[in-house]
């Protein structure tokens, strides 16, 4: 069982969550993921790691409000419990692995979308300590949907905001804003994280290609283990298939076959549209 | 002479009714039943059945017991060699072990050990108390609590160790809890009661921790204060075929759909898990976990076929479960190949393009190898794929553990005790050998725990 520590609704559909869970804030670093069943009848739950804290023992997740399930995580109230809490899963981001030496001069651009935009603070924020430059998009609809703006403003050099109907900072997509930093402002980013809804993710990756920027993605398939058991959560990555849990979840955008990926995230669209009705009664 | 009694049947739900249910499929013997059968026992001075379990049971011994009405006396034999009875009386292929040795087999049917071990088993009364570790016991990690774990554990508790198994999903048990479906082996009536009798040995259970990644083998020994660990992380990763449109939705592995019918409970309408079984399904593959993936779909309301390249004579499967499977309506479309799988305009499974095969010269596993007919391609449809290949071992301890050696298979390097390249980590079960069956895993866990006793006191 894992407590929940603090709990925090961000917007109206989505919730920020600090649990205890001393081993994996012992263990977790930037781009790995949890999964969390909420409790005995709920389904296990994939989510990026939004922050850890090693002294409190604690981890952060964020969730949006989609299915039943995500319902039965957020429902839960502060000094409630989790049934299961485990990880941190999958490999961390590829900066990680880099020395000091490979990180000099780098210039890093985060793109965060919706309630992809949480994973991107301990990211951003193990760079910044690090020193190296980062610059951070955060895109939404509409100004009352940005989340994390605090957070990510006290860990890059320079943060970015736009929202579609331009209730908030630049209006229009994500995309249109890196371009316009790239080609009028003279930005100039040596590596690229796109992180949000698969959609959003598609269309930076091609933004990307075509501004010459080498490009990750955290892509968040279903699964259920978690630990490369299932496969369900595969994605051809170059050609090749590959299982979100063990190979990723970060891929070089380029190679990422987003169709496919998003048409599997659909695969059991049907029968949790049941389970829905069946809460809902 | 008992050798003129014959086998008692044993009774088993009509399988016109449990193709639609999750119940047990075989409801074992009653007291008289199990009796009689055990009063058919030769008691061979050199008991051939003995031998030819991998963990050694004293077979003759607790069925003299039973046989005389003593279930707690025929318990209490079975218990100092197998920690899992109620499981092995249903799963193990006892027509190739003990069963498959009985003397008695020779002219008329081998006894039904496996259906007198379950009956013992089921009817003997549970641990009321859990024994207490003594005080400064070494520490022992355990990771997985599958069979070889579960049988690590049990042995070295036994010993006076003080014993934690960790696992990664959220319930105990391995292949026992995500693989095997409740119409074989009932989880909460008759898995659970056998891990409640570990814990009662006095070996703690911590689920939902990944060695590899919550923590390593070297932090539990460096950090945790672990002198000796045994891996028994089994062989979970599925296998693909590597044909074009596998990635389709509606294809799934075996791992994935039995994981979420088993583990995560699908079946139940109080369970949030979805599943997709569709009414058309194939299951690719001839082995045990081919028959539960099919029989579960059928079960879950698809019209079930089996796809196997060889012949029904190589089905690896056990004879049990193919006529089980039989009996409840799947059918079976032998020396048949998918090549290609074939979607429809929104992604999704429509059919399996196939090639017939023949059988040509015998491989290396002494099985004649299927050779494809040239020309001879044709379209099975379906809604859904289940790709039960065989499984491997999951590559993680391997990764993130110093000095491990692995095999050329991807299995840990590990001699007969158990004994890895790394000093005090030894390994056993699907994890060493790759996939195999339940009893033999145990077994491999007994040894590892001899070993790691004896390594223990060499200290």
């Amino acid at each position: 069982m894992f407590r929940i520590l603090t709990r925090e609704m961000l917007t109206p559909n989505i919730c920020k969550m600090e649990v205890e869970a001393p081993r994996i804030a012992k263990a977790a670093l930037p781009g790995q993921f949890l999964i969390v069943r909420p409790n005995e009848k709920g389904e296990r739950i994939p989510l990026t790691i939004s922050d850890y804290n090693i002294e409190k023992g604690t981890v952060t997740i964020v969730t949006q409000l989609i299915g039943a399930s995500s319902a039965a995580i957020i429902a839960t109230q502060e000094g409630e419990f989790f049934n299961d809490v485990v990880g941190p899963l999958g490999n961390p981001s590829a900066f990680v692995g880099m020395s000091d030496e490979e990180l000099k001069g780098k210039k890093y651009i985060f793109i965060a979308g919706g309630v992809g935009t949480a994973p991107v603070y301990p990211q951003a924020k193990w760079l910044h300590e690090k020193g190296v430059a980062v610059d951070v998009i955060i895109g939404a609809k509409t100004k009352d949907l940005l989340i994390y703006k605090e957070e990510l403003g006290s860990v890059c050099d320079n943060l970015y905001l736009c929202t579609d109907d331009g209730s908030e900072g630049f209006k229009g997509l994500v995309t249109a804003l890196l371009e316009k930093l790239v080609t009028e402002d003279g930005k100039e980013y040596s590596q690229a994280v796109s992180i949000g809804p698969m959609i959003m993710m598609k269309f930076c990756t091609l933004t990307c290609k075509k501004l010459g920027i080498p490009e990750d993605v955290s892509l968040n398939m279903l699964m259920v283990d978690g630990t490369g058991m299932c496969g369900a959560c595969r994605v051809t990555v170059a050609g090749k298939v590959k299982f979100a849990c063990m190979d990723g979840p970060e891929f070089n955008g380029y190679d990422v076959d987003f169709d496919e990926a998003m048409r599997r995230l659909g695969q059991y669209k049907a029968e949790e549209a049941v389970e829905r009705e069946k809460i809902l009664k | 002479m008992a050798a003129r009694i014959p086998r008692v049947p044993v009774r088993e739900q009509d399988p016109k009714v449990r193709a639609h249910n999750f119940e047990e499929v075989c409801y074992g013997y009653d007291l008289a039943e199990a009796t009689t059968e055990a009063s058919r026992c030769l008691h061979c001075k050199n008991p051939r059945c003995v031998a030819a379990c991998p963990v050694g049971v004293e077979i003759p011994e607790f069925i003299a017991h039973l046989a005389a009405g003593d279930i707690k006396g025929a318990a209490g034999v079975i218990a100092r060699d197998s920690s899992l009875p109620a499981v092995c009386g249903r799963v193990c292929p006892q027509e190739s072990q003990c069963e498959g040795s009985c003397i008695l087999g020779v002219k008329s049917e081998p006894v039904a050990i496996g259906k007198l071990e379950r009956f013992v088993a089921d009817n003997s009364p549970v641990s009321e108390s859990v024994q207490e570790i003594p005080e400064g016991a070494a520490k022992v990690a355990v990771i997985g609590s599958g069979p070889a774990g579960l049988a690590c554990a049990s042995d070295l508790a036994k010993k006076g160790y003080d014993v934690t198994i960790f696992e990664a999903l959220h319930k105990a048990g391995g292949v026992l809890e995500y693989g095997i479906p409740e119409f074989r082996l009932p989880k909460d009536t008759v898995l659970k009661r056998e891990i409640d009798e570990v814990k009662a040995l006095g070996v703690k259970i911590e689920t939902d921790v990944v060695v590899g990644r919550t923590v390593t083998i070297d932090s539990l020994m460096d950090e945790e204060g672990f002198k000796a660990v045994f891996v028994g992380t089994g062989a979970g990763l599925p296998r693909f075929m590597g044909i074009p449109g596998e990635n389709l939705n509606g294809v799934f592995s075996a791992n994935e759909f039995l994981t979420r019918n088993n583990l995560m409970k699908a079946f139940r309408e109080d369970y949030l898990t979805p599943i997709h079984a569709g009414r058309k399904c194939c299951v690719i593959g001839g082995g045990n976990v081919a028959m539960d993936a099919a029989r579960t779909a059928l079960r879950l309301g698809a019209d079930t076929t089996i796809v196997y390249r060889r012949t029904e004579v190589e089905l690896p499967a056990r004879k049990e479960e193919v006529h089980h499977a039989k009996e409840e309506g799947i059918e079976f479309q032998m020396l048949t190949n998918p090549v290609e799988i074939i979607g429809d305009e929104k992604g999704w499974v429509k059919a399996i393009r196939c090639i017939r095969m023949e059988l040509g010269e015998p491989d290396a596993s002494g099985r004649r190898s299927p050779v494809p007919v040239p020309g001879s391609e044709f379209e099975v449809p379906a809604e859904t794929v289940i790709m039960a290949l065989g499984t491997s071992p999951n590559p993680l301890i391997l990764n993130t553990t110093n000095g491990l050696q692995s095999t050329r298979r991807g299995g840990i390097e590990a001699d007969e005790t158990g004994k890895t390249s790394r000093e005090g980590v030894f390994a056993g079960g699907d994890a060493v050998t790759g996939a195999a069956t339940v009893i033999l895993a145990m077994g491999a866990g007994r040894k590892a725990a001899t070993a790691i006793d004896e390594y223990l006191k060499s200290r």
